[in-house]
């Protein structure tokens, strides 16, 4: 597959000198990748789904170590895996549903991730209560009953059903990978309609002559703002620059052209001007599993503030940035530390550098801040609004527990 | 004839009227000082009032039989002008800006003394610039013409918001036309407003020193008493200078000292012997209050300064400075973190002097605050004021810088002179804050692609806030070196009232 080799490798290369900016764009094209290797990818008859889970698996992998810290890739990588594991699943259990076989198979284990055409009710009722069941010690035990199965079923199953068998492996092939290529799709429209599901909910927390604190600058917030404006809520903004990418500068000029009144204040003066102000509402790198945020630089501060003032913060976020990890040390593990000269010229402190009285200076310039749960009010989603605390339950919604760790380990071959 | 008597008359009035005035200008410094003596102060109270109202009523009369008499207008001028100054000394008691102007008071103080009397433990107004009449005659008699600024902030419609490029050289012109204005207040005035001296301490050094010039080069009129009229030449230089940069709130202190000071003047001085005196007086202020305080605060403060230490400091403090310097000098092994802000950037030339000295420094910006604080130790800050309730007014961000440590449970050391504890409160960084030029949000000095806001005076609905102070409240504050000490932050009134006598009675 040389063009989605090339494909792969283009975008590897974006990630890696950060070019692609923005956790939806990133999705986006992350998804649109997978998609493509997907499609190209050629399935063999049986257990097309764990083949076309570790072909996604190894581009994945590649993907989230060029850039750790984007953790959008993550995410819509588990999201695709998640994909394949759902469709095969119902695949099969429609397939249950369809054939009457008296076939024995007694690899119950495996047959949550199987595409077998081999079922017996005993199958039936062991796919049925695999489904519910927790994670055992043979599920985790994933990859070697893949191939210790595959003689097993073969010599269980008659030949008398064989061609039935291949027929119906075949159409369910392609089958997969067709309702893969189509969920992915969706996956791909509800990454870029994100913000309408969101905006739709700005007339419930908007009310009217409310000051609202924003710092930075994030689409969500600007539709989210905007769609209040045009149901006629009259409010007011302040815009807190961000330093020292000064994001704070377009949002404002874009909002003051949809015609809010909008105020930009010094990173410095949130806390001023935070006693007058009803609400914060803020945009977000990724959210973790237990509901803290990892947010452009400064919101910690604000957060902190709101708090003290008790002004309700307010994250948004697209469902593609809620991320199924649990954050440890994140300023430090989570974070990216830019070029200095975006604080200092590097003409004005050469000298200083150069000069022998062993003074030496250090300049920190980080992209992001960790937001924990507990300074956060309220998550905005496309599904709705949530509690921090209700933030790992949507993530059963959206990844699989096997594929927490993309990175696949070095005894398996497949 | 007659003409003649009614002068006398009047004259004579006048002057016990003023007597009457200093007495009770004195009575009321007694009573403010020494508050636990209230047995004294009632009836003395009373017995003023009714003798000021008495007084009053025969200024008046006296005014209008001498304008009557087409004669000397300038006796009902002085004797208006007396009350008006007497007024306007307790006014400026409690904050800089004489732009309450001399006019408005002179209608008012016909039928107020009695309430000004009852309600003279209150602060009185400041100047607030969304009342019109005020503001109209403020700007009627001042010597700067300040333009409004267009996109106004409506939350701050009572603080002045004006246009910064326009009053420099439209004042430098005026240099030779403003005889009321002696030159080195002049020379202060355009260096404030230029932007040359920040920082509370420089500010008050040379308004102090401008004013000292101007008492050495002033000499009284002939019948004209020393006392009021240099009284009232130093409140028209401050309402000068105020024009040209608000008076912050601890400056207030040095000119309320300067006031009493001339006020406290035997009468049987000559000129010479007067301006000696209050030229001493001011040199012992500047020395004890700033310079030699300031060492002793250096070493309070130096005794928290341990090896091994990361310390955090916010924006251009110089006392600050000096207590990083000389922890170094005596050789303790300690780390500086400089977080700086926009739009003043005024951390980096404290940067750059801690780096010649030989400190190793780690430069940030104020968003990276949440991810420095956890490497941090302590954290020292300089303020602008120390207010009553313990809040501290210092440069806007401060209040941040202090909360993120409160948060990681870092110690937070605020640095200041006792001279900048006022009798003030304030509960947020509203009501009493002067805003800066707008214009120098709009453009990032050294990044040429941050050019979003280039035409933001065309957007209406679009304005640009430059704060310059801010309040932290006093609960995220540890404790306050001053040169009486290390105090936490309760103790801030106690200073007030136990010191403040002292402060007066040099």
């Amino acid at each position: 597959m040389p063009d989605v080799h090339t494909l792969v490798n283009e975008f590897l290369n974006q990630l890696k000198k950060r070019k692609i900016e923005g956790s939806q764009a990133t999705a986006k094209q992350a998804a649109e990748l997978l998609r493509s290797v997907i499609s190209q990818q050629r399935l063999p008859q049986t257990h097309q789904a764990t083949a076309l889970i570790s072909a996604v698996r190894a581009v994945g992998e590649k993907l989230i170590a060029a850039n750790p810290v984007e953790l959008a890739v993550g995410n819509i990588v588990r999201r695709v895996l998640h994909i394949i594991r759902e469709e095969d699943l119902s695949l099969a259990t429609a397939a249950i549903d369809g054939l009457e076989l008296s076939a024995v198979s007694d690899d119950e284990d495996d047959v949550e991730r199987d595409d077998y055409p081999v079922l017996s009710a005993a199958a039936v009722a062991a796919a049925a209560r695999s489904t519910l069941r927790p994670p055992s010690l043979q599920t985790l035990l994933e990859d070697t009953p893949i191939s210790a199965a595959i003689p097993h079923t073969s010599s269980s199953g008659g030949d008398s059903e064989g061609k039935s068998r291949s027929v119906d492996k075949s159409s369910r092939g392609r089958k997969l990978k067709h309702d893969v290529i189509e969920a992915v799709n969706e996956l791909i429209q509800d990454i870029s309609t994100c913000y309408e599901q969101i905006a739709e909910q700005a007339v419930e927390h908007i009310h009217q002559n409310e000051v609202i604190l924003t710092l930075g600058s994030s689409k969500t917030v600007l539709e989210f703002l905007c769609a209040a404006k045009e149901k006629k809520r009259s409010f007011k903004v302040f815009v807190a620059e961000g330093a020292p990418r000064y994001q704070g500068h377009l949002l404002a000029k874009e909002l003051a052209a949809r015609g809010l009144q909008t105020t930009v204040i010094t990173d410095s003066a949130v806390f001023a001007m935070i006693s007058r102000v009803n609400m914060v509402i803020v945009g977000a790198h990724a959210v973790m599993a237990n509901g803290g945020v990892i947010a452009p630089v400064g919101l910690n501060m604000v957060a902190l503030a709101a708090q003290r003032h008790a002004v309700p913060f307010v994250v948004l976020a697209g469902s593609h940035k809620l991320c199924p990890l649990y954050p440890h040390n994140p300023e430090v593990l989570l974070n990216e530390l830019r070029s200095p000269s975006e604080l200092l010229d590097f003409g004005e402190f050469s000298d200083c550098m150069d000069s022998a009285s062993g003074g030496s200076l250090h300049v920190v310039n980080p992209t992001f801040d960790y937001v924990p749960p507990k300074l956060v009010s309220l998550f905005i989603t496309d599904t709705g609004g949530h509690n921090p605390s209700y933030m790992y339950r949507l993530i059963a919604d959206y990844y699989s527990a096997d594929d927490l760790v993309v990175k696949r380990r070095p005894a398996t071959t497949s | 004839m007659a003409q003649i008597h009614i002068f006398l008359h009047a004259f004579i009035l006048f002057l016990s009227l003023f007597f009457v005035v200093t007495n009770e200008k004195k009575h009321e410094t007694v009573t403010e000082v020494c508050p636990n003596t209230p047995s004294v102060s009632p009836p003395l109270k009373s017995k003023t009032t009714k003798a000021e109202r008495r007084a009053l009523q025969e200024a008046q009369r006296a005014a209008k039989a001498a304008s009557k008499a087409n004669g000397n207008s300038a006796v009902a001028e002085s004797g208006k002008a007396a009350l008006a100054k007497s007024k306007n000394q307790s006014s400026l008691k409690k904050d800089g800006p004489p732009v309450t102007s001399e006019v408005t008071i002179d209608k008012k103080s016909g039928n107020r003394p009695p309430e000004k009397e009852r309600k003279k433990d209150a602060p009185p107004q400041r100047m607030q610039f969304d009342d019109q009449n005020r503001v109209g005659k403020a700007k009627r008699r001042a010597l700067v013409n300040q333009t409004e600024a267009k996109n106004r902030v409506e939350l701050f419609r009572h603080l002045p918001q004006y246009d910064h490029g326009s009053q420099l050289p439209n004042l430098e012109s005026k240099l030779f036309q403003l005889d009321s204005v002696h030159p080195a207040v002049f020379k202060v005035g355009l260096r404030y407003m230029a932007g040359d001296i920040s920082g509370v301490n420089a500010r008050c050094t040379e308004m102090l020193r401008a004013l000292q010039e101007a008492i050495i080069d002033y000499s009284t009129p002939p019948e004209k008493v020393l006392i009021r009229e240099l009284t009232a030449k130093i409140s028209s230089y401050i309402s000068f200078i105020n024009e040209c940069r608000p008076l912050s709130i601890s400056m207030g202190n040095a000119i309320r000292f300067v006031k009493r000071r001339i006020a406290k003047l035997p009468l049987s001085h000559t000129d010479v012997e007067a301006k000696t005196a209050l030229c001493s007086d001011i040199d012992r202020f500047i020395n004890e209050k700033i310079i030699i305080a300031d060492k002793v605060i250096v070493g309070h403060a130096s005794t928290k300064v341990r090896d091994g230490d990361v310390l955090l400091t916010y924006g251009l403090s110089c006392v600050v400075e000096m207590i990083l310097l000389s922890a170094h000098d005596v050789g303790k092994k300690f780390r500086v973190v400089v977080v700086d802000s926009r739009p003043k950037l005024e951390s980096q030339a404290l940067l750059n002097r801690l780096i010649a000295k030989g400190l190793s420094c780690t430069y940030t910006h104020i968003n990276a605050v949440s991810y420095i604080m956890h490497e941090v130790t302590k954290v020292f800050l300089g303020a602008s004021a120390v207010l009553s309730n313990g809040t501290v007014l210092s440069r806007v961000g401060t209040a941040c810088i202090a909360m993120v440590a409160h948060a990681f449970s870092v110690p937070v050391l605020i640095c200041c002179e006792a001279f900048k504890f006022h009798e003030r409160v304030l509960l947020d960084s509203i009501c009493c804050n002067e805003i800066g030029d707008p214009g120098a949000l709009a453009t990032v000095p050294g990044r040429m692609d941050i050019n979003y806001l280039e035409n933001w005076t065309n957007e209406e609905n679009l304005q640009l806030l430059n704060l310059m102070y801010d309040v932290t409240p006093s609960d995220y504050v540890s404790v306050i070196v001053t040169d009486h000490g290390m105090i936490p932050p309760t103790s801030v009134p106690v200073i007030v009232r136990e010191y403040g006598q002292e402060h007066y009675l040099i």
